[in-house]
């Protein structure tokens, strides 16, 4: 095993910088849109709760690999040329932020409504009532869920491999076709999948003790 | 030291299905593959179900057809009788291989090439085909020759030897992996690469069914597709062995060939004819 990770250390590597490239951008892209649309299913206008609705239910309602397929091979075919590190990452994206959008409002949900009727007749807008006095309580409710959804985002970059995005399932499966050690790779890239996800299993333990 | 629990835990689940893979092959890999499948009447078979012409799965009636589907059929005929079935598992280029060492499977029919590579993990039969590698393209490209994939992106799929060949023949080409044939003819068609590498017969089958495509320029190396066969199987491989030479020997393998690639543009199935 020790073998096969020093003859293929280049490729193991270049692999776990993908997972982690992608990882971090799906993170953050998937933290703003989710919480956006969080945002919009709960405002006082129907419309904008209907469309904020319609994004969730479709994306979290549809494989990830059929949402990255999507951008793979039909969006390059009629709009724009995108490669599969790209294609990847915004299904990504996209499917882990429908994710976070209902837990992020679930979080906006156990906020006491009293809390926004005071802000409100304080003179707070509703959006400034949302920033300052709902959203900081909410995020500290949904901390242990949010968690769960990196680590699920994480695992589910191993999407990459089928839209040939160079990340370590991908460079995975290329060894081990070529080594032939089917084993020993999937072994060596489990353990390089925990070098990402356990820290942030331990982080969010330690941030929801600090808030809590 | 709660913490330090957990670490333990983990690494020594990991330890646990590391070992019970690891005994799982000893176990299979000494029966006799030619005894149990003499008792059942049945070989079981690995081959593909997304190449055209040689291994594809009918969409209309769930039937596997090609020319390897009926050369094993052949195959497994000559070696336990004219009652004997033939029984078909779908592999890809990337899990034939495991699926045949842990014993899912009996033999690979499934257009492998015979590489040194390869022969370090499992045996093969004599070559029951002789393909070459070649490129498909666009009707309109600008490729013409293999050498012209310098600085341009080739399509492949992992686990083929085709994705490591062609880095010696256009070295500078940048080289996309993908998880089967169809796939990658998708990825072709909506421009992630350039042109499409594998072996040229396999070209031939998608280039049937798809127009504006086209094989293009000579086939660069040479395959010929063995079956194959776990090691430590020397008398299932010997039988294989003899049905295969008897197959060509009596004019049925000929047939197949003028059945399955009588008529398909871009490929003399003269070539390939065997005596």
């Amino acid at each position: 095993m020790i073998h096969l990770l020093t003859s293929n250390w280049s490729a193991f590597i270049s692999g776990f910088g993908w997972t982690l490239l992608s990882s971090i951008l799906a993170l953050f892209f998937s933290l703003i849109i989710g919480s956006l649309f969080a945002i919009l299913e709960v405002v006082p206008n129907k419309a904008l709760r209907i469309i904020g609705n319609v994004y969730v239910e479709i994306f979290r309602n549809i494989p990830l690999l059929v949402i990255t397929m999507f951008f793979y091979l039909v969006i390059p075919l009629y709009i724009v040329k995108i490669n599969g590190f790209t294609a990847g990452t915004i299904g990504l994206t996209i499917y882990t932020s429908a994710f976070i959008a209902e837990t992020v409002r679930a979080g906006i949900n156990s906020v006491d409504p009293g809390q926004m009727e005071a802000a409100r007749s304080q003179g707070m807008t509703f959006w400034k009532a949302m920033r300052y006095i709902v959203l900081p309580q909410a995020f500290k409710y949904v901390i242990p869920p949010l968690g769960n959804q990196f680590v699920n985002l994480v695992k589910n970059s191993s999407v990459l491999a089928f839209v040939a995005g160079f990340d370590l399932m991908y460079q995975g499966n290329a060894i081990a076709s070529q080594t032939f050690e089917t084993v020993n790779t999937y072994v060596i890239v489990g353990i390089f999948y925990l070098i990402i996800t356990l820290p942030i299993s331990y982080y969010m333990q330690h941030l929801e003790k600090k808030l809590a | 030291m709660k913490r330090l629990k957990y670490i333990v835990l983990v690494i020594t689940s990991l330890l646990l299905v590391f070992s019970l893979t690891a005994c799982g092959n000893q176990s299979l890999s000494s029966q006799n593959i030619l005894e149990n499948d003499k008792k059942s009447k049945t070989v079981t078979w690995g081959v593909k179900a997304d190449t055209k012409l040689l291994g594809l799965i009918d969409v209309k009636d769930g039937q596997d057809k090609g020319f390897e589907i009926d050369l094993a059929k052949a195959i497994t005929k000559k070696m336990l009788g004219k009652d004997a079935k033939a029984k078909f598992v779908t592999v890809t280029s990337q899990s034939r291989i495991p699926l045949l060492k842990n014993g899912n499977i009996d033999a690979i029919i499934a257009t492998m090439t015979i590489t040194p590579d390869r022969l370090k993990t499992i045996d093969f039969s004599d070559s029951y085909f002789d393909a070459g590698q070649s490129i498909m393209v666009k009707d309109n490209s600008p490729i013409k020759k293999v050498q012209d994939l310098n600085n341009r992106t080739i399509i492949g799929v992992v686990g083929s030897n085709s994705v490591q060949n062609v880095k010696k023949f256009a070295p500078k080409a940048r080289v996309l992996q993908l998880p089967d044939y169809a796939q990658a003819l998708t990825a072709l068609k909506s421009g992630q690469g350039d042109a499409l590498t594998t072996d040229n017969v396999i070209l031939a089958g998608m280039a049937v069914k798809n127009p504006g495509y086209k094989l293009q320029g000579k086939a660069f190396t040479t395959e010929p597709y063995g079956i194959g066969i776990n090691k430590g199987q020397p008398e299932f491989k010997a039988a294989v062995n003899k049905a295969l030479k008897e197959v060509q020997a009596d004019g049925t393998y000929n047939k197949l060939i003028i059945k399955w690639f009588g008529n398909v543009p871009g490929f003399n199935y003269k070539e390939v004819l065997r005596k």
